[in-house]
């Protein structure tokens, strides 16, 4: 089985080429084709130490996306990516790339592109080396002749703007460099899927920063499918296309930024893609309850019951409605852009920080009025 | 701390006086000179005793330059398959996570704690001629205790850890992510292990091997058990070495024991090189 | 949240032998690694265990007690307890010295160190005996003083604390390079002398090192062969040593005495690599190293 996992008539990685791929891609042409990876109830478990487990993760990712895989440490974020990879092997479920079935193929014939988190650059061979690794790995017929590894090698170091460092050893590059290399080395193979784990996880926040950035066009240049991890929610809500969110081996929402932002579908993602406060209440007679006081209007389809609140702080303001819900101010402080009071609400667990126009002191008792909230059932 | 509270008194107090220094400097040097140089330097002296001319005749013996072939004979078939089963032991115990792997691992070590004396018996035990296989190999006149495959098979096990334990806590550090970015660009298992694996442990790979050749040549009581010590064929440096000595004649002996002592100082320069060198692609050094 | 998703992963059950990983060779290595190990060492030791066990618990017992060889287990044990214990001491000396301070020549001298691992038992016995001799280097002065080093019992002690010595230094030094600085800097703040901060803060930690490399010399001292014999003179009940019995019963193709003799040393080696694993074990939990 020796099949070319990368969609066919992309012959090299040229600038114009990738271009050409972008506008087809852009186009919708090969949207048609419906998925470029699915993952099937992907069950994987280790019994006691090791990597998280999954429990039956399902999943698709459209050709041309760029999906982030978010969520914390032990959600079997990076499992998956790897069993995606191959580099895992589940004990259930099935992983396709377009129609074919790839879960019995070895890691070796797959055709992803894989960016690990510390780059796992081969640190023996100069960045050209590592950079053509992966075509010199081919067998000798698919293996391009010599004039054409160079000529691709340079292009993809044009891509990752690193033109005048082929000759250097990966121990003499920036983190930022060396992920660069590891982003062209991946991309050298012409991956039908780019799998990036961490990727900005070991660099300082500058770089980060225009990194990000980086990738974000150099998504939109070659309109590679990618899926990244991540356990960073601003990462994930600013450069991807998709968000699939994990916890303890499940995926509990996928959406794009906005939806899981706005429409969180579990308190876990709620609170893990911002700041929240939340508050015991009650959803009864149309109304929702805190401490026996109606403080909002219930909207349809919410749980009955005793339900946690949750809040975003920049939906809260101080206010004298008859709804409003009472807190005390335990800080009051300036930042770069206005001034803040840390305010714990009657009955909620920790302080919220609300932007305030006033001064308060520590102890002052306030009554915060919320845009907007959501709710969702004791369990 | 401001600077005037640093007073003399109290630098002083983060290390020892000055007098106890340098006693406990000449006391260290002293025992190591001792015990260590004056044994080198008899080597050397004793051999060139009698000048130069009677330490070249000693090479010239026949038998000592079949000893001499037949310590590199022995090191050159003991060493490349320590060699292969080192590669092979640390691969499997380091890339991979499998019930047992620290059993493993002590019994790989197990040769170190066993008395070249009984290695060389527990062949004898097997192959020889009241040996549990004897009988069988004299029907067949297949010779293996007294002959060159005993003594190979002796070195084989004295030196069997030697590549194996510099190899498996390194490759333990380095982990198995440089392979899996192999893998996943496309490479086949020997060019993975050709091409990154390789690469990665050659020095750690080049000093385990310095150290198994080291004490393939230089083993004595292993051989000394298995191999009859027939001149000119059983015969191991080392043997001969003995064997002069028990004739009295020190100068031969000590000639072939300072060309032995040059391979274990040249060993000593190869492993403190690469110590000083390679020290990150090496293992923690620790003791042997 | 579902409480489903609360719930911890039923863990299952039995741990599979080997943990799947996309890493090819498993197979080969492994069955590489096994086959050869039980060729060339486990089915070799294990011939030998069967013989000692064929002999029987009384006739292993009146082998180990015939004066002989009880005069032979005796001076190898003894002698290479002592030779641990000098080794113990001088190593954390040398170790220290060669860590700690600087003088000219420290390079070379701590790679001079490793030199008994390198240079040939016979000879380094060959060379003791040449020094040790009533006439040689360091034997005739220490004649004149009425001390007979080579030939006696004085002379397996010293070639024991010679291929021991580099076990106690190089188990020891990495210790004294990592002690934290600011440990003793504290001592010293907190008024304690230096020789009390060295006695209560800086030499603890260094214990379970030195009896690991006790543990190793002494191992390796009870098998010793090469630099011993050319220097102990070989006297029967008086300076000669376990393994060189063995060679003795072996040329008189005494097999079963061979083999008893065998099986004591290699238990007590044994016993001694459990108390090196153990003294790790400990250091490890107590200190967070080795």
């Amino acid at each position: 089985m020796t099949a070319t996992l990368a969609p066919a008539g992309v012959s090299g990685l040229a600038r114009d080429d990738l271009r050409a791929r972008a506008d087809s891609l852009a186009s919708g042409a090969v949207h048609h084709g419906g998925t470029a990876v699915r993952v099937e109830g992907i069950l994987k478990s280790y019994g006691g130490a090791g990597p998280a487990a999954l429990e039956g993760v399902s999943l698709d990712i459209a050709p041309g996306e760029l999906l982030a895989l978010l969520g914390p440490s032990g959600s079997g974020k990076t499992t998956l990516l790897r069993v995606i990879a191959g580099l895992e092997i589940p004990d259930g479920g099935r992983v396709f790339f377009g129609r074919q079935d790839t879960t019995d193929i070895p890691v070796q014939r797959r055709g992803v592109g894989f960016v690990f988190q510390h780059y796992a650059l081969f640190r023996h061979l100069t960045v050209f080396e590592n950079i053509a690794y992966g075509l010199r790995s081919r067998e000798r017929k698919r293996r391009p002749p010599e004039a054409e590894i160079k000529a691709r090698v340079e292009r993809l170091l044009d891509l990752v703007q690193l033109p005048t460092l082929a000759k250097r050893y990966p121990g003499q590059l920036s983190g930022g460099q060396r992920q660069r290399v590891a982003l062209a080395r991946a991309l050298a193979v012409e991956p039908s899927v780019l799998l990036l784990d961490e990727p900005f996880g070991a660099l300082d926040a500058q770089v980060r920063k225009d990194l990000r950035r980086w990738l974000r066009e150099i998504h939109r240049e070659t309109g590679q499918t990618t899926i990244f991890v991540t356990h960073d929610q601003d990462e994930a809500l600013e450069l991807a296309d998709r968000i699939a969110i994990l916890n303890r081996g499940r995926i509990e929402q996928v959406g794009a930024p906005h939806e899981v932002q706005d429409h969180p579908a579990s308190r876990f993602v709620m609170s893990f893609v911002g700041e929240t406060a939340r508050l015991a209440a009650e959803v009864r007679q149309g109304r929702v309850w805190v401490d026996g006081r109606p403080v909002l209007a219930a909207e349809s389809g919410w749980p009955q019951g005793p339900v946690d609140l949750c809040l975003r702080p920049w939906d809260l303001a101080v206010g004298q409605g008859e709804n409003a819900l009472p807190g005390t101010v335990r800080e009051w402080r300036r930042t770069g852009r206005g001034t803040v009071a840390e305010i714990q609400l009657d009955g909620a667990e920790a302080p919220v920080e609300v932007a305030v126009t006033e001064v308060y002191r520590p102890g002052d008792r306030v009554r915060l009025e919320a845009a907007a909230a959501r709710v969702f059932a004791r369990g | 701390m401001s600077e005037g509270l640093a007073s003399p008194r109290s630098i002083a107090a983060l290390t020892e006086p000055r007098p106890v220094r340098i006693a406990l400097t000449v006391a260290a040097v002293a025992f190591l000179a001792l015990f260590l140089l004056l044994p080198l330097a008899v080597v050397f002296t004793e051999a060139l005793s009698k000048g130069l001319g009677s330490f070249l005749d000693t090479f010239a013996e026949p038998d000592a330059q079949a000893a001499i072939r037949l310590t590199l004979l022995v090191a050159v078939i003991a060493v490349p398959l320590n060699v292969a089963f080192g590669l092979a032991a640390s691969w499997a115990i380091a890339k991979f996570d499998f019930r047992g792997r620290n059993l493993l691992i002590t019994l790989i070590d197990l040769p170190f704690s066993v008395s070249p004396v009984v290695a060389g018996l527990i062949y004898v035990l097997i192959f020889g001629a009241q040996g549990l296989l004897g009988p069988f190999l004299q029907r067949h006149g297949i010779e293996i205790i007294f002959a060159v495959p005993g003594i190979v098979l002796a070195t084989v096990f004295v030196t069997f850890p030697f590549v194996a334990r510099e190899l498996i806590p390194l490759m333990q550090d380095q982990g198995t992510t440089d392979e899996e970015a192999a893998l996943t660009l496309g490479a086949s298992p020997w060019r993975v292990f050709r091409t990154v694996t390789l690469p990665n442990i050659r020095w750690a790979l080049l000093y385990g091997v310095l150290l198994c050749n080291a004490r393939a040549m230089g083993e004595f009581g292993a051989v000394s058990v298995v191999s009859g010590r027939i001149r000119g064929l059983t015969n191991t440096m080392p043997l001969h070495v003995e064997i002069l000595y028990n004739e009295y004649n020190y100068v031969a002996a000590f000639g072939i024991a300072s060309l032995l002592a040059l391979l274990a100082l040249v060993t000593l320069a190869g492993k403190t090189f690469l110590e000083w060198r390679h020290a990150d692609s090496l293992a923690g050094r620790g003791g042997h | 949240m579902s409480p489903a998703a609360l719930a911890p992963a039923a863990p299952r059950a039995g741990r599979p032998f080997l943990r799947p990983s996309a890493l090819p060779g498993f197979r080969l290595t492994f069955g590489i690694t096994v086959t050869y190990l039980t060729l060339v060492v486990l089915l070799p030791l294990a011939v030998l265990l069967l013989r000692a066990s064929a002999i029987g618990p009384a006739g292993l017992w009146a082998l180990v007690t015939d004066s002989r060889n009880l005069a032979a287990l005796k001076t190898s044990f003894g002698l290479s307890l002592a030779a641990a214990a000098i080794d113990a001491v001088a190593g954390l000396l040398i170790a220290w010295v060669l860590t700690r301070y600087r003088f000219p020549g420290r390079r070379l001298i701590d790679a001079l160190v490793d030199l008994p691992f390198a240079l040939p038992t016979a000879v380094a016995g060959i060379a003791l005996a040449a020094l040790y001799a009533p006439n040689g280097w360091l034997g005739a002065p220490l004649a004149e003083l009425g001390i007979k080093v080579a030939y006696t019992p004085l002379g397996i002690l010293v070639a024991l604390v010679f291929v021991g010595l580099p076990f106690c230094v190089r188990t020891v030094q990495p210790l004294v390079a990592e002690i934290d600085k600011s440990s003793e800097e504290a001592a010293a703040i907190l008024g304690a002398s230096r020789f009390r901060a060295l006695v209560t803060v800086i030499l603890p930690p260094l214990v379970p090192a030195m009896l690991t490399g006790f543990a190793l010399a002494f191992a390796r001292a009870v098998g010793e062969y090469g630099s011993v014999i050319f220097v102990a003179g070989n006297l029967p009940y008086v300076s000669e040593i376990a393994p060189l019995l063995i060679v003795i019963k072996l040329e008189e193709f005494n097999y079963t005495g061979a083999t008893a003799i065998a099986a004591v040393m290699l238990l007590m080696s044994f016993s001694a690599l459990l108390a090196i694993n153990l003294i790790q074990d400990y250091s490890r939990r107590r200190f967070g190293h080795v």
